[in-house]
């Protein structure tokens, strides 16, 4: 048992921020992606033909009953059987992306399924088409209805992205494995690891409150 | 699949092998959500405590665990607890891990379900001369529990998903299983077929499990 000494952190401080950095770059690109999936998962969902409808419902009964680790493992090694190369960062994003965009997909249908049909019926009388009543009328109505359950998914993205360093993505997590690699101090390190990732939490939940205070106000 | 044929008799094959992982995934799970309820009520109780200690600890626990990555806790814990005395093997580890983790998302779910009962409950409980034990134990408890299965429930399926995590300390259970028969068969469809099909086999029990307990609570 040796002593704690946090000051062996100090020399890789750059190499930390920068995995930080690339925590924050992962949760916005994959939080995108699961914020445009989600809203064409519920809008398949509910308005395609069955034929398409259903296949994307199993996707989503699937991804929803499963670990992330597991979708990313059949994501980064699948992806290469049927001999589509993509980089691990790649893989990381479309993996941390679609496990999010099933459980908006999940908030945003019932989002839209709870705006008043009276919207729908007033956009056609003006003479909306069915896609333009979507597109203007229900969709911003469900997505700033659904707003709250969306940005705990987008708070939860941002934990869940520690579990792509297992593929070999430099993100905050790797950035700890690699400094611990050369200084076995596991506890200094994934502990300054955990802080950095409470301060990127708390700056995201008060982001995100504040954007949530802007969507009420223009009600 | 682009030219991807599946080879159904390597999941029979190695079916046998992810039923025993499957056990062990049950088992953490278990454990976890035995340990996880404990700390949850703990937490709870200190959070809605009157004196100002057992509320900040319990406020602490929760944010702190909330806050950070449910791997990071587990690395902290298994490589890191040596260094301060604290040696375990990887499935405790992988237990105390998950179980403290999800305690910090359950305390919330009582929390909740126990600030949703009426006040008026209490105070009416309180003046027909009920102690502040006794109004929580026969008047807001009955009423909260059946508004806390639903988001425990969900918790649990969390559990059970995130208990994937403690294969990363080397816990032999069905993602580390499914992990290893991907890089020794080259076979990630199948694989991943066999480990989902297990995994959706326990939240759906999860999943029957609250619906009878929501029944069995249901005030009719």
């Amino acid at each position: 048992m040796q002593g704690l000494d946090f000051t062996v952190v100090a020399p890789y401080w750059g190499l930390l921020l920068t995995g930080a950095w690339w925590t924050t770059l992962l949760t916005v690109s994959a939080g995108a992606l699961s914020f445009v999936f989600g809203i064409l998962f519920a809008v398949t969902v509910l308005y395609a033909p069955a034929i398409i409808a259903y296949p994307v419902r199993v996707f989503m009964w699937i991804f929803m009953g499963t670990p992330l680790l597991l979708q990313l493992f059949l994501i980064y090694f699948g992806l290469v059987q049927i001999g589509i190369d993509i980089p691990a960062l790649a893989a990381g994003i479309v993996g941390l992306g679609l496990h999010f965009a099933v459980y908006n997909a999940d908030v945003i249908r019932a989002g839209i399924v709870a705006v008043d049909t009276g919207q729908t019926e007033g956009a056609r009388s003006i003479g909306f088409g069915k896609w333009q009543t979507l597109r203007y009328v229900v969709i911003p109505q469900a997505i700033r209805n659904t707003a709250p359950p969306i940005g705990s998914n987008l708070i939860a993205l941002l934990k869940e992205s520690s579990i792509v360093s297992v593929i070999g993505i430099a993100e905050l997590v790797h950035s700890a494995q690699l400094a611990i690699s050369e200084t076995f101090r596991p506890f200094e390190f994934y502990i300054t690891a955990a802080a950095l990732y409470y301060i990127l939490n708390l700056v995201l939940e008060a982001g995100l409150r504040r954007f949530e205070r802007n969507v009420e106000v223009s009600r | 699949m682009l030219g991807y044929s599946m080879d159904f008799s390597l999941m029979q094959r190695v079916f046998p092998f992810f039923v025993e992982a499957a056990l062990v995934t049950i088992e953490i799970t278990v454990l976890a959500l035995i340990l996880g309820l404990a700390a949850a009520a703990l937490a709870a109780a200190g959070k809605m405590s009157r004196s100002a200690i057992p509320r900040a600890i319990g406020t602490l626990y929760v944010s702190l665990f909330r806050g950070t990555p449910c791997l990071i806790q587990l690395f902290v814990l298994y490589f890191g607890g040596p260094q301060i005395g604290i040696n375990l093997d990887p499935f405790a580890a992988g237990v105390i891990g998950l179980g403290l983790n999800i305690g910090a998302y359950m305390a919330e779910s009582i929390r909740g379900a126990l600030v949703a009962v009426d006040r008026g409950q209490t105070e009416a409980a309180r003046t027909i001369g009920f102690s502040r034990f006794q109004t929580l134990r026969k008047v807001v408890l009955p009423q909260a529990a059946r508004l806390m299965i639903r988001p425990l429930g969900v918790n649990t399926v969390g559990l059970l998903k995130g208990s994937a995590l403690v294969s990363t300390i080397s816990v032999v259970e069905l993602t580390y299983t499914a992990q290893r028969f991907i890089g020794s068969t080259y076979k990630p469809f199948e694989i991943f077929g066999v480990a989902a099909l297990l995994y959706m086999i326990m939240v759906y029990a999860v999943a029957r499990i609250v619906d009878l307990l929501d029944k069995r609570f249901a005030i009719v």
